[in-house]
């Protein structure tokens, strides 16, 4: 009887654990170029199943710090573990089997304009050699594409796109990996407002059905209120404030005031 | 001081281009391949230039065999037309004229593209998908323009000897055939081959440095245009600088 207690305990605790154990962890990390200092000892821990919200100003370092995440940049120092995988000491060939786990989303869209829809879709799937069935291929295109409600623009060249368009090709495109953790690079940015929010709703959707984990860099306050659970504020380099979107808004700190005004 | 500036924006340049060659140089012969790339590219470099080169080149030989008519008739050696514009042809003018419009039609749609998707997170994008975008867009497309180079080059001269025939038969006439034996008797081995060869060297550089511009583009739009424009002006100097070279390298093995 007894026993069949601390069993459950302990598959209690273990499921406990397993929910707080961080799927992306930064810790103490530097990256300059030149003589400029862009982070300068960041920390960030993304929970499983959570949307984070990373604040910053135009030019603060977003960019560099999710590329850093993602193995595009080599920081000068610090740690970062995805999935619990230091991404900084990897060779090419494993950095890649993480790479395969993660979805970027640019804030360009970085869709191939030389490629069609389809063929957009099928590259991370062809590349990372995980299928070559052309039915299965065929049928996770179509099933991305529905996900952002598209399907029709399968055969379309991106230069045929509208810009909220092409920003949820560039989702599908992402999610076309089933990744576990999606970074998003200013999802919003350079879209009209109703465009931005149809895209953040639909972020949190895919965040709903496949139960990824979320980084989101954005200076959107839309962006902010509706898909953060947790926003840290990167300013300066470092992270200057975390919290939810109610505590940092009553904030006394004007530096942490400027973003909600 | 502006000489010290531009000196070391010189160097910079030859240094940068030369880390890219040797970067080329480790990375094309190893795994993974990029077969159906490279010759997608091959299909699209060859294929878009072949109208241009063939036009330049039909107009360069019937151009300068009618310009040389009147000096030859002036010598009263007429018949050697077809020798000398051969030679002409098969040894420079051909090569050279080729490797040019390619430089102005190849090196810089290559430059445009690349830049392009340099400054759109492409490449970046390319590399998050399990792809290793050096291999993939530039040893592909240096290569394809190393290999395609050549074959335009012996369609262009084949095509200019046609415009030169053409040029003779204006004035006095000379049968197909006849025209065919004087080019080639005039032709030896080491007048093909080493021009032959050269061309390779012209490919290369074309698609290294348009490669190597778009690679390098800085951002924004004006970037993609710059990365375009240098890619044909330096690549335009190489092939002179290279054609210079080759001529010091024949001479002194003697193949002149
Ligand atoms: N590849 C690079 N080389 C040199 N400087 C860079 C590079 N990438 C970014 N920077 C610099 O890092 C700083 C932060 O850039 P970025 O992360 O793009 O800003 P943002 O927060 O707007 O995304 C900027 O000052 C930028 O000039
Ligand atoms: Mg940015």
């Amino acid at each position: 009887m007894s026993n069949t207690i601390l069993k459950k305990e302990n598959i209690d605790t273990i499921e406990t654990q397993k929910k707080t154990e961080p799927v992306l962890m930064v810790s103490h990390l530097y990256k300059s170029f030149g003589d400029n200092k862009v982070l300068i000892d960041f920390n960030l821990k993304l929970n499983k199943g959570e949307n984070v919200v990373v604040l910053g100003k135009s030019g603060s370092g977003k960019s560099v710090l999710i590329k850093c995440i993602i193995g595009l940049l080599l920081p000068d120092e610090g740690e970062i573990h995805v999935l619990g995988e230091n991404v900084v000491e990897q060779t090419s060939s494993s950095l890649d089997k993480i790479r395969a786990k993660i979805g970027f989303l640019f804030q360009s869209n970085a869709l191939y304009d030389s490629m069609t829809v389809r063929e957009n879709l099928e590259f991370p799937l062809r590349r990372h050699w995980i299928k070559n069935n052309p039915d299965e291929v065929n049928q996770l295109v179509q099933q991305a594409l529905e996900d952002v409600g598209l399907g029709y623009t399968i055969d379309m060249m991106p230069v045929e796109l509208s810009g909220g368009m092409r920003k949820r090709i560039a989702l599908a495109r992402t999610l076309i990996l089933k990744p576990e953790i999606i970074l998003y690079d200013e999802p919003t940015t350079g879209l009209d407002p109703i465009t931005g929010k149809e895209i953040i709703r639909l972020m949190i959707h895919i965040k709903e059905k496949y139960n990824t984990s979320s980084l989101i860099i954005s200076h959107d306050m839309n962006c902010v209120k509706l898909a953060a659970d947790r926003i840290i504020i990167l300013l300066e380099g470092k992270c200057y404030a975390e919290g939810d979107y109610e505590t940092l808004r009553k904030d006394k700190d004007a530096k942490v005031i400027q973003f909600f005004e | 001081m502006p000489v010290s500036t531009s000196t070391k924006n010189l160097l910079n340049e030859v240094g940068g281009i030369s880390s890219f060659a040797g970067r080329f140089f480790s990375q094309w012969y190893k795994p993974r391949y990029e077969i159906a790339e490279f010759f997608r590219q091959c299909y699209v470099i060859g294929y878009k230039s072949l109208p241009l080169v063939g036009l330049t080149g039909f107009i360069m030989g019937l151009v300068l065999t009618m310009q040389l008519r009147p000096t030859m008739v002036d010598y009263g050696v007429e018949s050697q037309i077809p020798a000398i514009v051969g030679i002409a042809i098969i040894r420079e003018i051909g090569p050279v004229l080729t490797a040019l419009i390619f430089a102005g039609k190849i090196g810089s749609s290559i430059g445009a593209e690349l830049g392009s998707m340099k400054v759109t997170e492409q490449i970046d994008a390319m590399e998050v998908s399990g792809t290793n975008p050096f291999k993939y867009l530039v040893v592909s497309r240096v290569l394809a323009a190393t290999c395609m180079l050549p074959v335009l080059t012996v369609m262009s001269d084949a095509i200019s000897l046609y415009g030169s025939y053409l040029g003779v038969n204006i004035r006095g006439t000379t049968s197909f055939s006849l025209f065919w034996i004087q080019v080639f008797e005039s032709l030896d081995f080491y007048d093909v081959i080493p021009a032959f060869i050269k061309t390779y060297f012209f490919g290369f550089a074309v698609g290294l440095i348009g490669c190597y511009k778009g690679y390098f583009s800085s951002k924004g739009t004006e970037g993609v245009g710059r990365s375009a424009n240098s890619a044909v002006v330096v690549s335009s100097i190489l092939i002179f600088i290279i054609d210079l070279l080759a001529v010091q390298i024949t001479d002194v093995l003697g193949y002149n």
